[in-house]
């Protein structure tokens, strides 16, 4: 399975992983940042659930690299980096489904990217002449997870200009959502919330959960418990000290 | 007011090099180039937006961070900052790790947007703080994105300068080469010399890199600091408060 989740200045669904974390059996997913990720990806590659990951970059920001990321590559296990090779300039191509359309790109120059990306081409520009452009498969995510802001009776959620949250949930099979309010009304009837709505086409499942970003930060609601995060970078440096952890959060101990 | 710590002084010295920019962008895990940006921005050096991904007040996109890679593309975008776990002589970045990938030894957070943005912004002005051997070699150990490409790929962009906290370098595009432009004043051209892998130019003068003046550190510690605060709070927590 492939879980597309979203980077940590969006809304992450906390909650919703550690949840995921309870449940899921190890090593069954493919884990796709969009575009990058820190503390959900490496709570989950810590946990044994994450066989591959692809993404940007995987890192804890301010506090240094991603611990258990780090790790898990150490025992080589398979990542892939370079999901930001370019792509047609002029076009927003992102990784919605349909053609991902080419790149203006340097073949040498790319080489050690593209030797581990046998799945990625470099064709001639089909509109030009002696112009190679590096031609990328569109990704499909099987579910997008991500925390938002409010859902409303009829299932559609308000992002606001959070518009990687848009393209997850149109490049996935489906779509899981945590929000932290419940919108009494439609966003349709109101045209100034209609220009920030995912549409209910788009979902499959809501979940009301205030604070479901913590302890990372939620735009506009509050910002990310450094002490929580701090804690967890120590902790995390040694397998038996993420797990220690992870216990301790997983049964419910130590969340706010 | 005290003197310049050397944080300020890598402030002042990016904020110099984005003179006459007008848009400039400021990607992942920058405070130091965010810093200069906001303090380019306040003295009036050039740039009219600045946009910080990751920021809420300091970022103006709609359409979620592709509008970055989008902008940069259609040229709405005319300086940004990267940097690298390697850079080489050839500005060549490395953002993915030591040693011979998959298997290396030493795992960095990967590329980002590097190997896109490299070829579209006109000015990336590079910037790494250590300034050693193990991160300015002779060739990177993997390249996340290539310094310069053949006559024809299309690549409006690429490298001008590289600053660390010894010097800073600018970029001949043509030549494929460094030139060291002026050493900060803790170190020495033969510091440099010494804790370069890669071979660079050197003219026969070598100024030292120019002092932040006062009306930049009063800039840092208060506006400056007040605004990489919301995305950089341990950062900011740093400078000095004035």
């Amino acid at each position: 399975m492939t879980l597309a989740i979203p980077p940590e200045y969006c809304g992450v669904a906390m909650a919703a992983t550690r949840e995921l974390i309870r449940r899921a059996k190890p090593a069954t997913c493919t884990s796709s940042p969009c575009p990058q990720s820190g503390l959900q990806a490496d709570m989950l590659i810590g946990a044994g659930l994450v066989a591959t990951v692809e993404a940007a970059a995987v890192t804890m920001g301010e506090r240094g690299p991603a611990p258990r990321f780090v790790a898990a590559v150490r025992i080589r296990r398979r990542h892939h980096d370079g999901r930001h090779l370019p792509r047609h300039p002029r076009r927003p191509a992102g990784f919605r489904e349909g053609p991902a359309l080419p790149p203006p790109a340097r073949y040498s120059g790319h080489r050690h990217v593209l030797a581990n990306r046998p799945d990625w081409r470099v064709i001639d520009n089909p509109f030009g002449s002696d112009d190679p452009i590096i031609a990328l498969p569109a990704i499909r995510p099987d579910i997008a997870l991500f925390h938002c802001e409010m859902a409303d009776a009829h299932g559609n959620l308000w992002i606001g200009r959070r518009r990687e949250l848009a393209t997850m949930a149109h490049a996935s099979a489906a779509t899981v959502a945590t929000v932290e309010q419940i919108h009494d009304g439609d966003f349709f009837a109101d045209e100034t919330l209609a220009a920030g709505a995912l549409p209910a086409a788009y979902i499959d499942a809501i979940a009301h959960v205030p604070h479901g970003t913590w302890p990372l930060a939620m735009p506009g609601f509050h910002d990310a418990d450094a002490g929580a995060l701090d804690a967890y970078c120590a902790a995390a440096t040694t397998p038996d000290g993420f797990a220690a952890w992870l216990a301790k959060h997983l049964s419910g101990t130590g969340a706010a | 007011m005290s003197e310049a710590s050397r944080t300020e002084f890598l402030i002042a010295t990016l904020a110099r090099l984005l003179a006459g920019s007008r848009r400039v962008a400021v990607g992942a895990q920058s405070p130091i180039p965010g810093s200069s940006a906001f303090l380019a921005q306040a003295l009036d050096l050039g740039p009219r937006q600045v946009t910080v991904l990751g920021s809420r007040r300091n970022n103006d996109f709609t359409e979620g961070g592709r509008e970055l890679f989008d902008r940069a593309a259609q040229g709405r975008i005319d300086a940004f900052f990267l940097g690298g776990g390697q850079i080489d002589g050839a500005a060549n970045i490395n953002l993915v790790g030591i040693g011979n990938y998959p298997q290396g030894k030493v795992r960095f957070p990967g590329s980002f947007g590097s190997s896109y943005l490299y070829f579209l912004i006109p000015r990336v002005i590079l910037f790494r703080e250590e300034h050693t051997p193990r991160t300015l070699v002779e060739t990177v150990d993997f390249i996340s994105a290539p310094g310069t490409s053949p006559a024809n790929v299309y690549r409006p962009g690429g490298p001008t300068a590289l600053v660390t906290g010894r010097c800073v370098f600018t970029f001949d595009r043509d030549q494929e080469r460094f030139t060291l432009t002026s050493t900060h004043p803790w170190s020495s051209t033969q510091e440099v010399r010494d804790e370069t892998g890669f071979a660079f130019d050197e003219p026969e003068v070598i100024p030292v890199t120019a002092t932040p003046d006062p009306a930049m550190l009063t800039m840092i510690r208060g506006p400056v600091r007040d605004r990489i605060a919301e995305t950089y709070p341990a950062f900011a927590a740093s400078l000095t408060v004035v």
